[in-house]
């Protein structure tokens, strides 16, 4: 080896080598401004921003005004125009082609084409006739306003009570007194009422738009609160001021997912719970009010309809006994940054298990969905039993009346048709196939197949005496 | 190159031109090691790198996604007596420190990347640990209830007691 030679191997390799040092130093520099950029995004998360871009007030009814303020709740909200289904509920869009009274080209399955059992059970009542799958908040002011219902019967304007956003109306029609005005828009034709509403349920109705806490605006909840409260020694319950915060996230949307009924001529939307909120106690207080919805075109029994008791069902469950509000599984807590949300996408919780139910039950998704499917399954397959005993029953009455109109046993079978339809419908309508109160609804179905088994015996031996006391309800 | 078509240098000229190009790519590599240190370093420092060296709780929520678990824990029975090492890193300074690399790892890349599952969930070896913890201080109930046996699984402190620490 040459001096030469000796000198030059560490200067054919050094700038290799430092090249290689070089590029990795690079990579690294990369590498750290990156992480520092994105730490830099992840702190100012933090900050929680919250931009005032206008001003809301009493009268803002728009939900786009409000959603400048509050544009991730607002995003959320627009999104229950969602149409998906899970195991036993959620709509599905059914292509329909659009006509001159009903523009509509979707709509929500049929439940009446799904189970005709239905058609037999409403028989002679507007439900009969139309009656779909329920879509998501968007657009209950437009189905409401093209069910074919509408054009069967005339409607009182109380329905919309529950289909738009009313409290402006309420406001305006009543000169500041929402009760007041709520008394005014009950009694108008639906078409004339529907002349004051514009949205579907918007932010205003559940939100002060000072504080944004939540409030109640519907005065049939308010005094419906009242009442039950009253049953159990409060006096003078006001569900505005003496509610906590965690009561309150139930009971914006109990303004609405309870069982109601329209008093006297007034057609006044009362919640019928002056006795108590189960299944039992609103029969009673329909009892003692001689109330009916509809005399049945088969049998002539004095029939009520039950419409989705959410409210009452979830009440007899663990998860209201935990405290556990509506919103915390149906709008639950979601993330954005650092910030926490409530969800305003409201929906099943079973579309988004993870937030609603694992913030509680450690299993693993799968698992959840099969517990709660496996709850909704049982109650279906009894459900469809006590469908069963009641068009039995039905047929039963049908057939003995037309041979002898004055069957002793007539009057007491239609009155047991009248409960079993009851109980049945009070966890048919009631949207969570069971699973609010898993044990309670079950109840409620194997009573209702009691009551047509009864109904059925008295027709065959008129001296039997139902375990329950008859009601004469007048014709 | 060269060495063909021109007339062959002295060995001193081409070791002083080898010498300036190395001194310029030398000069280039440190001046991108000190960047990257210097960057790295700030970023060290900008993310509080210091405060995962110590038994503080708050450095556990210096990144947001762990406030809830911080305001649990500060409500929690525990409080008191334990703070997020306490139960969640193995006692020993070599394991624990190892265990809190290893997360630390893991959980940044998740944070970077925004790809992890909510409600965030405790990984089976971290539980153990945690299941081992429990047991540290609680030997004397522990003992009684777990005999010889020495696993984790047949008797879980977390699965009856898991508000304990925090409630979320």
């Amino acid at each position: 080896m040459t001096e030469n030679q000796k000198s030059n191997r560490p200067n054919r390799t050094n700038p290799v080598f430092v090249a290689i040092i070089a590029l990795l130093a690079a990579g690294m520099a990369v590498a750290a401004a990156f992480m520092l950029v994105n730490i830099k995004e992840r702190k100012h998360e933090q900050g929680n921003p919250f931009f005032k871009v206008v001003e809301i007030h009493d009268d803002t009814q728009d939900p786009a005004v409000w959603g400048k303020n509050f544009p991730l709740q607002y995003d959320g909200y627009l999104r229950t125009t969602d149409m998906q289904r899970t195991r036993y509920g959620g709509s599905e869009a059914m292509p329909r082609t659009p006509s001159q009274v009903d523009p509509r080209s979707t709509v929500a399955q049929s439940k009446l084409e799904e189970d005709s059992r239905l058609k037999t059970m409403w028989a002679g009542y507007a439900f009969s006739v139309d009656f779909r799958e329920e879509r998501g908040h968007a657009y209950m002011l437009e189905d409401q306003t093209l069910t074919e219902r509408q054009r069967v019967v005339t409607q009182p304007g109380t329905c919309i009570h529950c289909h738009a956003s009313t409290y402006l109306a309420y406001k305006q029609l009543g000169d500041g007194d929402i009760t007041l005005g709520f008394e005014k828009l009950n009694q108008m034709p639906y078409s004339e009422a529907r002349k004051h509403v514009t949205h579907p349920v918007a932010c205003i109705d559940c939100h002060d738009p000072l504080s944004m806490s939540l409030r109640v605006t519907r005065p049939a909840f308010i005094e419906g609160m009242r009442a039950w409260k009253a049953s159990q020694g409060i006096v003078d319950y006001d569900v505005n001021q003496d509610a906590s915060r965690q009561e309150m996230r139930t009971y914006v949307c109990g303004q609405c997912h309870v069982e109601y009924y329209f008093q006297g001529s007034q057609k006044r939307l009362v919640y019928p719970w002056a006795d108590g909120i189960k299944v039992e106690d609103i029969m009673e207080y329909y009892d003692r009010q001689k109330f009916k919805d509809w005399t049945h075109k088969n049998s002539s029994a004095q029939t009520l309809k039950a419409q989705h008791p959410e409210f009452e069902m979830w009440n007899q469950g663990i998860h209201a006994r935990s405290g556990v509000a509506c919103a915390d599984c149906h709008m639950p807590y979601r993330r954005v940054g650092a910030q926490k949300i409530s969800e305003h996408h409201v929906k099943s919780p079973l579309l988004s298990i993870n937030r609603s139910c694992q913030t509680c039950h450690h299993f693993s998704e799968q698992e959840i969905k099969a517990r709660v499917e496996s709850i909704q399954t049982r109650t279906y397959n009894l459900r469809n039993l006590a469908m069963d005993a009641l068009v039995s029953l039905i047929t039963d009455i049908q057939t003995i009346q037309a041979v002898n109109p004055n069957h002793p046993g007539l009057p007491t079978a239609r009155y047991l048709q009248r409960r079993a339809q009851f109980y049945l419908d009070f966890v048919e309508a009631e949207n969570s196939t069971g699973f609010h109160a898993p044990s309670e609804a079950v109840r409620i179905l194997a009573e209702s197949i009691d009551y047509a088994r009864q109904g059925q015996i008295v027709l065959r031996d008129a001296s039997y005496t139902p375990n329950v006391s008859i009601v004469a309800i007048e014709q | 190159m060269y060495k063909e078509t021109v007339e062959p240098e002295s060995g001193a000229v081409r070791t002083m031109r080898t010498t300036k190009l190395s001194i310029f790519v030398i000069f280039c590599a440190s001046f991108l090691v000190g960047i990257a240190s210097g960057l790295g370093g700030y970023t060290f420092y900008y993310a509080q790198g210091t405060s995962y060296l110590t038994d503080d709780p708050t450095a556990c929520a210096n990144c947001h996604i762990m406030q809830a678990f911080f305001d649990g824990w500060q409500k929690s029975t525990h409080h008191a007596v334990a703070v997020c090492n306490d139960c969640h890193a193995p006692s020993g300074v070599i394991s624990s420190f190892f265990n809190k690399a290893v997360n630390g790892y893991h959980h940044s890349k998740a944070f970077t990347t925004g790809d992890f599952h909510e409600p965030i969930r405790i990984t089976e070896d971290n539980r153990h640990i945690t299941e081992r913890q429990c047991r540290r201080c609680h030997q004397e109930i522990s003992g009684m209830l777990n005999g010889w046996r020495n696993d984790l699984e047949s008797v879980s402190c977390t699965r009856c007691h898991r508000s304990v620490g925090h409630l979320y």
